[in-house]
């Protein structure tokens, strides 16, 4: 199996407070893995160590076969290049219009033409499926669910192999979340991307995560699909899919 | 083109190579392309700005039709030719007579505006005031002391080392002049009268609106940004006693006092120099200070250090309020901040210097 994601052995402390210990976890090519867990059992940290952000205490972290930690700025920039970040409220630069914004990684990256880099960058708008009017508009005109699109669509402005999502759907409406899962699965399919995704929203899960990862007793505790998990028997997982909301979530599915 | 990877034969171009947004960008659409097939068999890799490049080709070879594509491929140009769009001309801008008017009257229009939204402002800080008089519990006390300390005791140092300093300056000018008529002594009434009415208020004025009209401006606009002023009035508090009235009161309060402070300073820096430059005793200097300059002197100073308090704090509150959205408009306002609120106090200490002198004080 092709691993894209492989972290060994990674350890977080934060003082005295320890957030994971020995955790291993593989991501393969081509899935969406969704992570879950507890609040504070550390899956924005894990996130963020990743993706070369935070520091672990210890711990092996490979991205697409290249260490994360411990490389050399110039290989840490090429591996970079190859992976999408979208963060929890978006953060978009807010003095930049949306255009702008999903231009800015390509005008870091690479020297290409004005007029290039923004029809590029209208196509990546577009299919993210921002209206044609909020091209030009500042992140602070537009609503929560259109800054999450217009994030997202900065995170895939360079075709990454790998895009990360730091709970994509949390404060949108059912309906907006649902569209912006299909969105996701729709062009994992068409990019070809790897998506590793930090989520609360069990619809999410159900609708596309080929497995979850569950975070807890500072480590991975489960991995696997929907019903492997529902197999488990351990009270959090229990409690997390056969609660009142991971019933209901699952019978519509 | 070196790397041009295009190969026609048989009605057919053969791309191979990567089709990536490195290559790409250096690659042409020939004018002409008598094709109507275009075959992507030994295309190793394609991505976005690749697969616009197949779409822009087959345009270009109307309507020419894509083979060889995998199926990911396929699903890839399929969304990007959906993506696509109609190639729009941004509008452009025309400097026109009209325009440029148009444009102008904005600007006088936004002055207008401005200066209204501060009156305005103004009118509903004394109203608060005056809710805060018959009320004197509502008032934030520890607020106000915290305030008084960052923007009154906090200052105190640069304030009386920058008035010392002026003081020891217009004695040196002063003397240099003043010596040419024998008229030493005068520089006394020089020192004591530029430092008691002008300088030493003035200048505190200008060091406290650059420390706290820009403090104000980004406490209170970071606020704005994160929703904590919206915060406090779903709360059901008023940001203007919560957040405005307790700073613009400990300005007004500690303005005079670093007034005093800054004029203490400035007479004890004229008297160092002129004892070392004209020797002239410090003994002489305070007695020419009692017997010759009037008490008027100082209270003119004094008088309008609360004035420029509240300018200071009005501006430099208000701005924080007005800050939007993003980070761009808090750097914009707080700087907007520290130069309308120096403006305001220099022409304002204009006006009062004209007020005093038809009063003949």
């Amino acid at each position: 199996m092709d691993h894209v994601i492989r972290v060994r052995g990674l350890c977080t402390r934060f003082g005295d407070h320890i957030v994971h210990e020995d955790l291993d976890l593989d991501v393969r090519r081509g899935e969406i893995l969704g992570v879950v867990g507890g609040s504070g059992t550390g899956k924005s940290v894990l996130l963020r160590q990743i993706i070369g952000l935070l520091d672990p205490a210890e711990g092996e972290i490979e991205v697409l076969g290249e260490p994360v930690r411990d490389t050399s700025p110039e290989a840490f920039r090429r591996l970079r290049r190859r992976w999408g970040v979208m963060f929890q409220g978006g953060a978009l630069f807010s003095s930049l219009s949306v255009r702008e914004n999903v231009e800015a990684p390509m005008r870091e990256q690479f020297d290409l033409p004005d007029e290039f880099r923004e029809t590029l960058a209208a196509i990546k708008v577009r299919m993210v499926g921002l209206p044609e009017n909020a091209m030009d508009k500042r992140p602070s005109e537009l609503s929560g669910g259109m800054r999450k699109r217009a994030g997202f669509a900065r995170a895939i402005a360079l075709d990454p192999e790998i895009v990360f999502l730091d709970e994509p759907t949390a404060g949108l409406d059912p309906i907006g979340a649902a569209a912006l899962d299909s969105l996701v699965a729709q062009l994992r399919d068409a990019l070809g991307l790897t998506v590793f995704l930090v989520t609360h929203d069990l619809d999410t899960l159900h609708a596309i995560c080929d497995r979850v990862a569950v975070l807890a007793e500072r480590r991975v505790l489960a991995i696997g699909t929907l019903d492997e998990l529902r197999a488990v028997d351990h009270p959090w997982i229990r409690d997390y899919f056969g609660g009142p909301r991971g019933r209901a979530a699952a019978g519509e599915h | 083109m070196t790397d041009a990877p295009f190969e026609i034969s048989d009605d057919t171009l053969r791309l191979s190579g990567e089709l990536s947004l490195g290559r790409v960008a250096r690659m042409q659409i020939p004018d002409h392309l008598p094709v109507d097939r275009i075959d992507l068999d030994s295309v190793e890799k394609l991505d976005t700005a690749g697969a616009w490049f197949l779409v822009q080709l087959s345009e270009r070879a109307g309507g020419a039709s894509i083979h060889g594509a995998t199926p990911s491929q396929t699903a890839l140009i399929e969304t990007v030719r959906r993506s696509a769009g109609a190639a729009e001309d941004p509008p452009e801008d025309h400097v026109t007579l009209r325009g440029g008017t148009v444009a102008l009257g904005h600007i006088v229009w936004d002055g207008i505006r401005d200066v209204l939204g501060l009156t305005a402002f103004l009118g509903r800080f004394v109203a608060e005031l005056g809710q805060l008089l018959r009320h004197p519990t509502r008032l934030r006390g520890v607020s106000l002391v915290h305030h008084m300390q960052a923007a009154g005791l906090d200052a105190v140092p640069i304030v009386t080392l920058m008035a010392f300093l002026i003081g020891v300056v217009v004695a040196f000018q002063g003397s240099a002049q003043l010596e040419r008529f024998g008229a030493e002594i005068f520089v006394v009434d020089l020192i004591a009268i530029s430092v008691l009415r002008e300088l030493g208020i003035l200048l505190t004025a200008i060091i406290v609106a650059g420390r706290s009209a820009s403090a104000f401006t980004a406490a209170i606009g970071t606020m704005k940004m994160r929703e904590e002023v919206d915060a406090l009035r779903a709360l059901g508090l008023d940001p203007d006693v919560v957040l405005v009235a307790p700073r613009i009161l400990a300005l007004i309060i500690m303005l005079p006092i670093l007034g005093i402070l800054a004029n203490i300073a400035g007479l004890a820096g004229g008297a160092t120099m002129a004892w070392i430059d004209l020797g002239i005793a410090p003994g002489a200097f305070a007695d020419r200070i009692v017997t010759g300059i009037g008490a008027w002197h100082l209270a003119v100073g004094l008088i309008k250090a609360p004035f420029f308090a509240l300018i200071i704090g009005l501006v430099g509150c208000r701005n924080g309020l007005r800050v939007g959205g993003d980070a761009e408009s808090l750097g914009r306002l707080t700087s907007t901040s520290v130069v309308t609120s120096i403006f305001l106090v220099i022409a304002a200490d204009a006006v009062f210097s004209i007020f005093f002198a038809l009063m003949g004080v």
